[in-house]
């Protein structure tokens, strides 16, 4: 250890994570309920952890924050990044797992439900709950195909039944449909604003103090884009979003928003967990190709000769195989790897869970060879610069060189490339899902649930709603990573943009 | 057409360009004004960063992305070329006129043919077409001294040198025949003896066409040979302009006496150096008062308050000079405080010589491979077997053109690289059969300053730890406390506040990172040390801070230094010895005074001619040397030089000549002293 | 040259070895063929009668690596290893699961595929192109600004939305072509393929039009467009003539690779519009879990990567004066 490191940056993000580990295993303990974490749950933990001490190793290094700081000072990214904590925020509510207690014997211990909800789950029951026969439009009071009913007089008839739940409060809906949603989502909107007035609120105090300003001049500040950080981006984003989340939470406390699927599953329920899938999909698989493609990209590049070649070989091999068939092939094999060994599964649960990491280590194979040759390229020639070889003629050992002057001078690009390879997968998700070598079938994300719209699309009329909502929170999700992204990218890619030196 | 030969061709007023970049603004030129008459050559001079070559990309309404010119006139013609529109600025570039370049290697488009390249001109400006296009295109191929024109034309840049492609860029501006030639450091990125044919060239073309030209550089023997008149650029402005004579009999501006002082030579052999203290100031600022007051030894309270005026000094209005000390306004001048006096550094006495480190017949060659199997077809002889003796507390010079190997030379003797053949001896251990960990414990012996101070510190890493690197590596120092006393020693002992230790290297201007690396390398207390090249990349006021260092230093702690380097000047300000390398081999060897002052092999003679230089020297004559240097993969049988030497022999084409010791431990290898010299050694 | 390629052609063997050693372990390592069988007979009783059964009717009876029942070199030749994997080197694929000839299937179905990869990469590396020309033309104002956003979003967009979206809207509102289905018969064919093509190309246009602007940009960033300008030539001089042609180097780099891989086809598109080429078999291949006609894709697809790398390099040659190939 060198004696300058920055001040030890660990000690605070030790503590955060220590506390939120004693939060995650302690508070079960404390409720009735038993903590239940999946495979890809605690890998998340892992993930949060990581960031948390990345976060405070920025901090104390100007060479990463003034980028980091450049990106946020873009109203782009700004935008986006309020865009993309919201996501985060609920696939990480959706990734607390837990079984409850089963009812009528709380006394014995050890006894818990088969169930195994998230707290996600746990905030949105009643949406989990109301489920109908079959399909129904967006804030329908009827389902939407005619059955047979038997009639008062004792015929039958074809007719659109009403909903279970959406909108069975009505006593005439056709009447009092609309007057009561534009009521409800009234209601919403005050809800939302009033979230927002505290956002709000917080965050012209925060600017106060750390710009040294009066309430009201820091108010006027922000508005008048003179805040260091575009503030009044975030605050417009949050607050639409904030609105838009409110009304339609009210809303689907007494109506199917997005409407419901085919087996009358709620579609806004649906199209709010497959973020979990999503992100995870996204962030895990690279956590698990970074450490493979850092490691030999970098000592390709250092070392050249027969180690260069070696891994070159490697990299050409997996990159020559048309990426969906090498996925294909794999989760082919695990499928029946799964299908042949039930007895290692506790549940259907665990075994999507496991289908979901084999996804992710699967692409992850696939998608490590672009970042280690491009990490190769750099390495070749950052090894021949002046720095690297005085640490040679210091005598300082190779791996000590790899780890101290190679990695983190190309640390940038590995972030550049995440993030942007982020967005990518993403979008493999549906496409994989689709293929049938996605996801498991029974666990929800956005490919299957476009892939179980498909079919309908030929029915007249359409049914149009799982297909659409999957589409706009994808997209959503989608835009944001990639404008941020590219606000990245921007900003810690020195060739782009600087004023040329006379 | 010669009648108005007084009137200016270009005027240029009170130009400025700036770079708007959020809340700061760089000015980068700020308020330039000038006027070159007809065949007239004015030189811009001035160091990096002054804005020099912004200046004349303005002219041409080139400005990189970003910038802007916000205001002045430039006149040309009497015709302002700022009113010009986009359309009509295009039949003024190239054609009236053409600039050219710094770096030959990119300025070329690598994908077109050099005919193709100059004959886009032709057909832009004269509308040439088919034959006489052609024809045309070898002319002027011809003219810029292109041996085989017709052949030369159909290649790509990549396959020619240099030199050559500074030709080509040369033929390419002068293909419309323009009124005005702009040429920005056209000489910079070529060795001296190139330099020296590209110089001439240019001189020759300009005198044929009548025509004008801006030279910009950064070197002042450069314009002591070649400008009519002389435009001193400091931090956006011009702060002195003078004609030549007058320019070099009397600097008057203080900035410009300073840099006369700053350049290293002979005479000032047993002087330090006179320094300009701290940088050029960041251009994102207005100034309330001079800008170089910070730096400037004769500056009162008043060069702080008051932007200085631009004072003409002459009745011609020829030399003019802004600084309040000739301003006919300010009412007090100070006197000019005596500088300290530079200090004699004295008769050292000469130490007795005792070896440090010797190398025999060390050899570094590097397969080319090819085909099926990558078998070896050839190799590039980059050092091709050097004697070399560094002596306890002496500096050995290791001159020579670029590609010649010194280089190599160096990294082959710290085992950086690894030598095919001889022996490098350190104090009676034999290096090149030291493997490993063994090895490893040597380096601290053996150091190393490289050429760029940009590339040569980790930006991750911060200056105390770049410092402690060695130390902790070397295990000197265990003690973390010692330690960092240990640094804040060395960083005094460079010039530096002990607080740089917690900085990181960008926050640091070139001569201070050198500086720092030179700290670095001196943390292991070394015996020997490396220079390559460490002051190429500096501007000559900071190269003088950092060559007084390095002399300090040696006197302090007995270093021995194995210099390498291409500038004869520092040569003679810093070195004892001096070994001269052409294409992998030393041709010439011995004390520094002997060997300038009377050169023996014809490829010495020749280098040390081509060198420009300030002082008037009657009768000076250049000895040119025709064409390149050959490529080491494939050397010239017998002596590699006898193609280019003016006074090659029969016996010379035959075979190597062997060395040949000359009176005052000199040694020479070539065929006219063999005879004469004490006796000649065999290889 | 000739050296150069033949040299080449010598390092794809040990890659498409490689190939076979990861699918072999996939298919037949990390799942005995018991397990296959069982998976494919799906009860959870099956005899093992039956399991035998299938496993002979597809040629997988035999052991994965040696042989001891019989002698000499049969010991390794009558190995699922090489008769499954070896056999691949001379392009005998062997029987689907239904039996079918593979290498038959794929001949047919190459065509189909190619009908429509061909014109969209065509189409679409000229559109794209020619989009990035235009927002380097216009580089630093609010066309290229709000073009770049224009892309993002563009690029955002699942595959699977814009092949959904264009077949309700162009297919089923507009009615202007058939949905899906295929047919090559002459000029009617083109009915078939207009929709997937231009679907295929719109799919491309955010992702290529801002891949290719940053490479002009950076091309436009050097010293020798300052030298163009120099001369006098006008931008759109510089565009075509000097930064055009320097980057198509790197252009090629991305775009030489894939033109073999045409011949695989698009796996949505095709699946989609139910054209019956490479794409849509694999697909049915996957969803069927045939597991031969994967093995068989997937050599193929690194066979046609290994031959596009080596087009790539041939082409650097035309358009690099600098590269000469040895």
């Amino acid at each position: 250890m060198l004696s300058q490191t920055p001040k030890r940056f660990w000690i605070w993000p030790a503590v955060i994570v220590a506390g939120l580990l004693l939060l995650l295993w302690g508070l079960p303990q404390l409720l009735p309920v038993c903590a239940k974490y999946q495979l890809t749950d605690i890998l998340i933990f892992c993930l949060v952890a990581g960031v948390i001490f990345l976060t405070a190793y920025i901090r104390h290094k100007p060479h990463l924050l003034e980028p980091w700081r450049r990106v946020l000072q873009s109203h782009r990214a700004m935008a986006a990044a309020v865009v993309l904590v919201v996501y985060v925020v609920i696939g990480l509510l959706d990734s607390i797992h837990f079984q409850e207690p089963l009812e009528g014997q709380p006394e014995s211990v050890g006894h818990y439900s088969v169930d195994v909800p998230s707290l996600f789950d746990f905030m949105t029951r009643s949406l989990q709950e109301q489920t109908e026969k079959t399909y129904s439009a967006p804030l329908a009071t009827h389902l939407f195909v005619k059955e047979s009913v038997v009639l008062e007089d004792g015929t039958t008839a074809q007719q659109h039944r009403r909903l279970e739940h959406g909108g069975a409060h009505l006593a005439d809906p056709q009447t009092d449909k609309w007057p009561d949603i534009a009521y409800t989502a009234l209601q919403g909107l005050v809800w939302g604003l009033l979230l927002w007035s505290l956002l709000a609120l917080l965050v012209s105090v925060w600017h106060a103090r750390t710009a040294g300003l009066s309430p009201g001049a820091s108010w006027r500040a922000i508005w008048r884009g003179r805040s260091r950080y575009p503030l009044n981006t975030l605050l417009v984003t949050a607050g639409i979003l904030l609105v838009m989340l409110a009304i339609l939470f009210t809303l689907s406390q007494k109506y199917h928003v997005f409407g419901t699927d085919k087996v009358g599953q709620d579609v806004f329920y649906l199209s709010l967990k497959s973020i979990r899938t999503g992100l995870v999909i996204g962030t895990l698989t690279t956590l698990v190709m970074l450490p493979f493609a850092i490691l030999l990209g970098i000592m390709a590049g250092y070392f050249r000769g027969w180690i260069d070649d070696l891994i070159q070989y490697l990299y050409t091999t997996l990159n020559s195989i048309p990426g969906v068939l090498l996925i294909a092939a794999a989760i082919l094999s695990i499928q029946v790897y799964i299908a042949n060994h039930p007895e290692l599964f506790d549940s259907a649960m665990d075994r999507a869970d496991l289908r979901l990491l084999a996804l992710c280590v699967v692409l992850g194979i696939t998608s490590w060879t672009n970042l280690c040759r491009l990490l190769r390229g750099e390495s070749l020639k950052l090894r021949e610069l002046e720095y690297v070889e005085a640490a040679r003629a210091f005598g300082v050992h190779h791996f000590t060189i790899l780890g101290r002057h190679i990695l983190p001078n190309v640390l940038h690009i590995v972030l550049i490339v995440v993030v942007l390879e982020f967005s990518g997968l993403v979008l493999a998700e549906a496409v994989l899902s689709y293929v049938g070598v996605g996801v498991d079938p029974s666990t929800i994300s956005w490919g299957n649930m476009i892939n179980g719209a498909r079919l309908e699309l030929a029915r007249e009329p359409v049914v149009w709603w799982s297909l659409v909502a999957a589409f706009i929170l994808m997209f959503a999700l989608v835009l944001a990573a990639n404008l941020f992204a590219d606000a990245v990218r921007d900003a810690f890619d020195p060739r782009l943009g600087r004023i040329p030196r006379n | 057409m010669t009648l108005d030969n007084d009137t200016p061709l270009l005027e240029v007023d009170n130009l400025k360009t700036w770079f708007p970049d959020g809340d700061r603004t760089v000015r980068a030129v700020d308020g330039v004004s000038f006027t070159i008459r007809r065949g007239e050559t004015c030189a811009i001079l001035g160091e990096s960063g002054c804005g020099k070559s912004i200046t004349a990309l303005s002219l041409m309404q080139l400005v990189p992305a970003g910038g802007r010119i916000v205001s002045g006139e430039i006149l040309f013609h009497g015709q302002d070329l700022l009113q010009y529109s986009e359309r009509q600025m295009r039949t003024v570039r190239g054609n009236r006129i053409a600039m050219i370049f710094q770096e030959p290697m990119t300025s070329l488009n690598p994908v077109l043919t050099t005919g193709e390249q100059i004959a886009e001109v032709l057909q832009q400006h004269l509308g040439l077409k088919g034959d006489a296009l052609r024809q045309r295109v070898e002319a002027l191929l011809h003219q810029v001294g292109i041996p085989d024109p017709h052949k030369r034309q159909q290649d790509y840049p990549h396959q020619l040198s240099g030199g050559m492609k500074q030709r080509i860029m040369i033929a390419m501006a002068l293909a419309a025949e323009p009124e005005l030639l702009i040429a920005d450091e056209p000489t910079t990125a070529l060795d001296v003896t190139i330099q020296a044919q590209v110089l001439d060239l240019l001189r020759e073309l300009q005198q044929q066409h009548h025509m004008a030209m801006l030279l910009i550089t950064h070197d002042l023997a450069v314009v002591a040979d070649r400008a009519d008149k002389v435009a001193v650029m400091y931090a956006g402005q011009i702060v002195e302009l003078a004609p030549r004579e007058q320019f070099f009999a009397e600097p008057r501006h203080p900035y410009t006496r300073k840099l006369f002082a700053a350049v290293p030579g002979r005479g000032k052999r047993r002087q330090k150096l006179e320094v300009i203290k701290g940088s050029v100031p960041t251009l994102d600022r207005e100034f309330s008062g001079c800008r170089f007051a910070d730096r400037c030894e004769e500056a009162w309270p008043l060069c702080r308050e008051r932007r200085p005026a631009w004072t003409v000094l002459d009745e011609a209005g020829e030399h003019g000079v802004r600084c309040h000390r000739y301003d006919p306004d300010v009412d007090f001048v100070p006197q000019v405080v005596p500088s300290r006096g530079v200090r004699e550094a004295g008769a050292v006495d000469q130490p007795p010589l005792s070896t440090v480190l010797q190398t025999r017949d060390l050899k570094v060659h590097f397969p080319i491979r090819k085909g099926l199997f990558k078998r070896i077809v050839g190799r590039v002889y980059a050092v091709d077997g050097i004697d070399l003796n560094l002596y306890r507390g002496r500096t050995t010079a290791l001159v020579g053109e670029s590609g010649c190997g010194k280089t190599t030379v160096g990294k082959a003797l710290l085992q950086l690289i690894e030598p095919t053949a001889g022996q490098v001896d350190y104090l009676g251990q034999e290096l090149t059969t030291l493997g490993g960990a063994r090895l490893r414990r040597m380096r601290k012996h053996l150091q190393i300053i490289f050429q760029d101070p940009f590339a040569s510190m980790n930006p991750r890493m911060m200056v105390g730890n770049i410092i402690e690197e060695g130390m902790l590596t070397q295990g000197v120092m265990p003690d973390e406390a010692e330690r960092t006393r240990r640094i804040d020693q060395l960083l005094e002992q460079v010039g530096l506040s002990a607080e740089a230790r917690q900085r990181y290297p960008h926050e640091f201007s070139g001569g201070q990172r050198q500086r720092i690396c030179i700290a670095r390398a001196l943390a292991l207390e070394p015996d020997v040390i490396v220079c390559d090249e460490p002051t190429s990349a500096l501007d000559v006021s900071v190269q003088a801070q950092t060559l007084n260092l390095l002399k300090q230093l040696q006197q302090d702690y007995a270093l021995s230094y194995l210099f390498i380097t291409h500038s004869l000047s520092v040569v003679e300000y810093l070195a004892d010895d001096i070994a001269v390398m052409y294409l992998g081999r030393i041709v010439e060897r011995g004390p520094v005074e002997q060997l300038m002052s009377d050169p023996k092999h014809p490829y010495t003679q020749a280098l040390l001619s081509a060198v420009p230089t300030i002082e008037k020297q009657s009768g000076r004559e250049v000895i040119k040397l025709e064409g390149e240097l050959p490529s080491p993969i494939d050397p010239p049988g017998g002596c590699h030089f006898h193609p280019r030497c003016p006074q090659a022999m029969a016996v010379c084409k035959q075979a190597y000549p062997g060395v040949t010791q000359l009176d005052g431990e000199r040694e020479v290898r070539c065929y006219l002293y063999e005879e004469k010299g004490r006796g000649t050694r065999d290889e | 040259m000739f050296a150069y390629i033949i040299r080449r052609l010598f390092y794809a063997i040990p890659i498409l070895i490689g190939v076979n050693l990861i699918t072999f372990a996939l298919f037949f390592v990390v799942n005995s063929p018991d397990d296959m069988a069982r998976m494919h007979l799906g009860d959870k009783r099956v005899t093992q009668e039956a399991i035998e059964k299938w496993k002979t009717d597809r040629g997988y009876e035999k052991p994965l690596l040696y042989n001891s029942d019989t002698d000499g070199l049969n010991k390794f030749t009558e190995t699922i290893f090489f008769t499954k994997s070896v056999r691949l080197f001379v392009f005998d694929f062997g029987s689907a699961d239904d039996g079918r000839d593979i290498g038959y299937d794929i001949k047919q179905r190459m065509w189909p595929s190619l009908a429509i990869a061909l014109p969209v990469f065509l189409v679409g590396l000229l559109i794209n192109i020619t989009f990035a020309l235009l927002l380097a033309f216009f580089r630093a104002t609010y066309i290229d600004v709000w073009g770049v956003v224009l892309c993002v979003v563009l690029m955002s967009i699942s595959a699977m939305f814009y092949i959904i979206g264009g077949q309700y809207l162009i297919g089923k509102l507009m009615n202007l072509v058939p949905i899906s289905g295929f047919d090559l018969v002459g000029i009617e064919t083109v009915k078939f393929l207009v929709l997937p093509v231009l679907i295929g190309v719109v799919m491309g246009i955010g992702s290529g039009t801002r891949w290719y602007r940053t490479i002009f940009l950076e091309e436009i960033g050097r010293d020798y467009v300052r030298t163009a300008r120099a001369k006098g030539l006008s931008e759109l001089r510089v565009l075509f003539k000097h930064v055009l042609r320097n980057a198509l180097i790197p252009i090629l780099t991305g775009v030489v690779v894939v033109i073999p891989l045409l011949f695989l086809g698009s796996l949505l598109t095709e699946s989609f519009f139910g054209i019956p080429g490479l794409g849509s078999y694999t697909i049915d291949a996957i969803q069927a879990q045939d597991f031969a006609i994967v093995r068989a894709m997937v050599f193929l697809g690194s066979v046609l990567y290994i031959i596009g790398l080596l087009l790539t390099d041939i082409s650097y040659t035309v358009a690099d004066p600098r590269i000469r190939l040895s």
